[in-house]
């Protein structure tokens, strides 16, 4: 059935993107590097040589996870409110009445 | 599941970015002040387009939903470069700009950054005003005047949004490194500070931009088949345009 066939090569296609990644994230942790974020890697070491350091945050996670927590939540909020309004903007056929001026 | 399937891929990507917002305390008082100054017009403009924009046409809500979900989500995905080792993100600008318009892609980069200072440790409060002027001030106008400067001398959509992508990543980080440099650097002559720091910038967010040219034509061509009508409404593309697409 082409249903079928077409079910069979979306999953097909998942399960390449997930071992894709998968193998990339993999092949990064391999590097004897830190990975630091440019903002250490650049601009806080520039501040820092010319006498600027950071400052605690205004809400300070501390060093545990509670950070990853927070980008967590914050990741899944954002990823549903994209899904959500897309799903919206492309779900639906365009009507007039989406269109039309408030009067 | 397909459904879900965006929202899965941006839960896993949610980890504590590190990035290239200006983190709390880097800059002086004064510099701060500036930086507060320069993007407050831009803001009020945004939010009185935001409001008249709304009111012409309902189904504007939801694209500009989607594009603040998706500049927040953007700017905090960190993305590993192996050329440099480093990690940094996409600003995710450019795509509102040419789809939103540039002054509510401010608005919308402003929500984004002052959640993550908020609450993400990431960027500051007091460098809010320097951050919205480089990723939502700079970063948007680069990306929208070069997406409509290409469209305007024949280009396709891909390419134009590859390009707007590409400068608005490559316009942030050199707005960025401006600010740094005109906030800390003392005695130090500015140019050759500011020159240090592009040059530091440049291992990371020359391959990340080309990403982020390829995200944001991704996403313009992916829109104009799926709803090409709302890109005519938005003039983004032309009325015949369409009828080729079909």
């Amino acid at each position: 059935m082409p249903d079928r066939k077409r079910k069979r090569k979306i999953f097909m296609l998942h399960i390449l993107l997930l071992t894709t990644l998968l193998f990339a994230f993999y092949f990064f942790t391999l590097g004897p590097r830190p990975w630091p974020g440019v903002d250490e890697a650049v601009v806080e070491k520039i501040a820092k040589e010319h006498g600027r350091a950071v400052r605690k945050p205004f809400i300070d996670p501390g060093e545990g996870d509670l950070l990853l927590f927070a980008f967590l939540c914050a990741g899944a909020v954002g990823g549903f409110a994209a899904g959500y309004y897309w799903r919206k903007l492309v779900g639906e056929k365009p009507t007039e009445a989406g269109r039309c001026k408030k009067e | 599941m397909k459904k879900f399937l965006p929202a899965l891929i941006f839960l896993l990507l949610a980890t504590p970015a590190h990035a290239m917002h200006i983190s709390e305390g880097i800059l002086p008082f004064n510099w701060a002040a500036v930086w507060f100054a320069v993007a407050l017009p831009f803001l009020a403009l945004g939010l009185r387009r935001l409001n008249s924009l709304a009111q012409d046409d309902l189904s504007f809500k939801p694209l500009v939903g989607l594009m603040a979900a998706v500049v927040f989500v953007i700017s905090c995905m960190p993305i590993p470069v192996p050329t440099a080792g480093t990690c940094s993100h996409p600003c995710g600008t450019g795509i509102a700009a040419i789809l939103v318009g540039p002054l509510v892609s401010v608005v919308i980069s402003a929500a984004a950054l002052l959640i993550q200072a908020l609450f993400l440790a990431h960027g500051g409060l007091s460098t809010l005003g320097a951050n919205i002027v480089s990723m939502g001030v700079v970063g948007s106008f680069a990306g929208y005047f070069t997406f409509r400067g290409l469209r305007m001398v024949g280009a396709s959509l891909g390419v134009a949004g590859f390009f707007a992508g590409l400068f608005t990543d490559w316009a942030t980080y050199l707005a960025t490194s401006v600010e740094l440099a005109a906030g800390i650097r003392g005695d130090s002559p500015f140019l050759p500070l500011s020159g240090k720091i592009i040059l530091a910038f440049i291992p990371t967010q020359l391959p990340l931009g080309i990403v982020e040219g390829a995200m944001t034509a991704g996403m313009v061509v992916l829109l104009s088949r799926k709803r090409p009508d709302l890109l005519i409404r938005i003039r983004v593309i032309k009325e015949q345009k369409e009828a080729v697409h079909a």
